[in-house]
């Protein structure tokens, strides 16, 4: 244990020295190489300087540019390039894996499932998280409420995962100890064997995720709230319209574009969603998404191609998204 | 809002419907707190709701064979406790397991056989004849007992020892620390490049990591493994190192690295940072005396993004380190113990606790800056 402790801490020292040292070391060299300091003729100095600076840039910015090459920008490439190979990635099949996937059961249902939680998860952690700031705004204890709403995000899925499967537990002989089984024992049902219950168990794995994305919302749409012009509100009041009203028509809609964002951002996390899924149930009982399809693809029958199809195919799901940003991003820098 | 003391009704409502949405997200945490620090048979056998009531235990004694009478009198006596002196409450007891409710405790209770049986609240067994008792074998006596709630941190201790969680604590650590660190430091450089440096490329390269936000990670795990396979072939290192999670994790956190720090830094006074180049001060002067020690709260609230996300992370750990060989993290471990313990709440609620706890209490120290890097960070 202390021997681990103390390679670990020599390890992490090591990381963070040799990084740090890049950065320090080639400026020094830059500077000291490329120094006009000893040229005399002005012309000679200011073409010095002007290499010197040309490559500096490249010093900042040539590190994250290899790293974001090499593990995002390549593998989308190659990703698509193993999708139309044969399982050992020797041999070219066209687009027979994708043909494979659309026809195949697992894929089917973890594309059904993947729609639903796109539907669900991110409509009701949005609008949870709405209401909850909506109402804990100048609520006195309103900021201790958000935190403890808050507080999952900081929950691993996988945490939260053991947290709602003991929710959720099924004994079926003696006392239940799963929360959801003594409540509806207590409201006069039968207790159920929830994880295995189609098609509910599929909602009740949403339910993990949307516990944890509500406390997102929350924050975001709070600051969104709290940024609406006063007077427009105080006008509202003086009309006579009551709380739900000015909610629904002066509040959603000024800061709907955020709203948006939240929405979308969730959308995202959503269809990457593994985890959970992972932890849970593996996809059994009809339960599966494409990103643990993907997985079992990869991992468990090791096939690169099939794999390597299902991974684009939640890479097109996210491409409108990143062709909108990258647009908006554009258009804001010209 | 300002009118609601004008509506006690409508604000009672609010009042109760927040505490009942603030509940809703509390509980299940408190259920796993609770459970965690519960002895392992309460915890199997009663919902952790039940856990500040005594518990009602069934149970099944037997009594001490005929060589531990003694005589007083005329009358044969054994004596024996059912268990320990503590804070357990006899309740009743019978001598089928049919009947557990026959006999309270305190009573003295004559047998089919003439004998007198008495057991009291406390446990004390007395058993009396008027003749010698002939028993080679043990009655069985069946009893109901009141066990107060009682909190234990043994689930820890067993979860941090055999159960591996402590050594996937440290490995967590190894992975997340390097892995927070590297990228900050790299996108800090790139990101005031994109700020305040001129160069050609600079709005593609800022396109670029913009698109990269949204990749999903998944694009990449087959790619990047099949290119450490590969390098491990050439230079004989091994394919599932640290140092390739912690370049695996640095890869994806720097999209979102970049962007926060390079809108944070683009917003910095510009005045500043001209006055200083103009007295000759190199950008790396610039940047180490100037940016950094201005950028401090944007570096904070995505070193904690980072921190949280590597930490919980469980499919890069399970793809670039692999389970088993000693480098297994918390969450893979805890995955583990879900398929293999399925059922041992007690390793579980622990498990999971510890694997919350840093998390828990970086999140909490550090919210405002968490909650500052969310806002800037969400692509408006």
């Amino acid at each position: 244990m202390i021997s681990q402790i103390i390679t670990a801490s020599f390890v992490i020292a090591l990381a963070i020295g040799l990084s740090a040292l890049f950065f320090i070391g080639s400026n020094y060299i830059l500077d000291r190489f490329l120094s006009s300091e000893s040229l005399t003729a002005d012309l000679d100095r200011q073409r010095r300087d002007k290499i010197r600076e040309g490559i500096r840039p490249w010093i900042f910015v040539g590190p994250a540019v290899l790293v974001l090459v090499v593990y995002l920008v390549y593998p989308v490439f190659a990703s698509l390039i193993y999708s139309m190979q044969d399982r050992n990635a020797d041999g070219f099949v066209g687009f027979a894996n994708y043909a494979w996937a659309f026809g195949n059961d697992g894929f089917q249902i973890a594309i059904r499932n993947n729609i639903l939680w796109l539907i669900i998860v991110p409509t009701m952690s949005t609008a949870f998280g709405l209401v909850i700031a909506y109402m804990t705004d100048r609520l006195w204890w309103g900021q201790i409420a958000r935190t403890l709403v808050f507080l999952p995000m900081a929950i691993s899925f996988v945490g939260a995962s053991v947290i709602w499967k003991f929710i959720y537990d099924y004994k079926g002989s003696g006392e239940e100890i799963g929360l959801l089984n003594a409540v509806v024992m207590a409201l006069g049902g039968e207790p159920q064997a929830w994880i295995s219950l189609q098609p509910w168990n599929n909602i009740l794995l949403m339910v993990i995720l949307i516990w944890i994305q509500t406390g997102f919302a929350m924050v975001i749409l709070g600051a969104a709230i709290r940024g609406v012009p006063e007077d427009t509100l105080e006008a509202s009041i003086m009309e006579g319209a009551n709380n739900f009203q000015i909610f629904f028509k002066i509040v959603i809609p000024q800061i709907f574009g955020t709203i948006v964002v939240v929405w979308t951002t969730i959308t995202i996390l959503v269809l990457k969603i593994f985890d959970i899924v992972f932890a849970m149930t593996n996809g059994q009982w009809e339960t599966q998404v494409l990103a643990n399809f993907m997985y079992d693809q990869l991992f468990r029958s090791g096939d690169i191609g099939r794999g390597s199809a299902v991974a684009i195919v939640i890479m097109l799901a996210v491409t409108p998204v990143m062709i909108y940003n990258i647009r908006r991003a554009r258009m804001e820098n010209q | 809002m300002h009118h609601t003391n004008k509506m006690p009704l409508a604000t009672l409502a609010k009042h109760a419907t927040v505490f009942l949405l603030v509940l809703l997200w509390t509980l299940p945490t408190l259920g796993l707190l609770i459970s965690s620090v519960r002895d392992k048979d309460s915890l199997t056998t009663s919902g952790w709701w039940t856990a500040l009531a005594p518990a009602e235990r069934n149970e099944v004694y037997r009594t001490p064979t005929a060589d531990a009478q003694s005589q007083s009198g005329d009358v044969f006596v054994i004596e024996d406790r059912l268990f320990e002196v503590d804070a357990r409450v006899l309740d009743t007891w019978g001598s089928r397991p049919t009947d557990l409710t026959a006999n309270q405790a305190g009573e003295t209770v004559t047998m089919d056989n003439g004998t007198r049986m008495t057991l009291t609240k406390d446990g004390q067994f007395r058993w009396e004849s008027d003749q010698p008792f002939e028993l080679s074998r043990g009655e069985r006596v069946f009893y109901v007992s009141q066990v107060p709630p009682t909190f234990t941190l043994n689930n820890y201790e067993e979860v941090l020892s055999s159960e591996g969680v402590g050594r996937a604590f440290i490995n967590t650590l190894t992975v997340t620390l390097p892995a927070t660190f590297i990228p900050i430091l790299i996108a800090a450089f790139a990101a005031y490049a994109l700020a305040w440096m001129n160069f050609p490329g600079r709005l593609w390269i800022l396109a670029g990591i913009v698109g990269l936000l949204v990749v999903p990670l998944q694009i990449s795990l087959i790619p990047v493994l099949r290119m450490y396979t590969g390098l491990s072939g050439i230079f004989g290192w091994e394919a599932k190192s640290y140092g390739g999670v912690w370049l695996a994790h640095t890869g994806f956190g720097l999209p979102l690295a970049v962007y926060l720090l390079r809108n944070y830094m683009a917003g910095l006074p510009k005045e500043v940072m001209e006055s200083a180049r103009m007295d000759g001060a190199s950008h790396f002067e610039v940047f180490r005396t100037i940016v950094l020690p201005l950028s401090i709260p944007a570096l904070a609230s995505f070193a904690i993004f980072q921190f949280l996300w590597v930490w919980n992370d469980l499919l890069v750990a399970l793809v670039f380190l692999g389970q088993g060989e000693g480098k297994t993290v918390m969450t893979a471990q805890l995955v583990e113990l879900l398929g293999s313990r399925g059922d041992n709440w007690e390793i579980l609620t622990s498990g999971a606790f510890i694997t919350m706890l840093v998390p828990l209490v970086v999140f909490v120290s550090m919210q405002r800056y968490f909650v500052r890097g969310l806002l800037a960070g969400s692509v408006k």
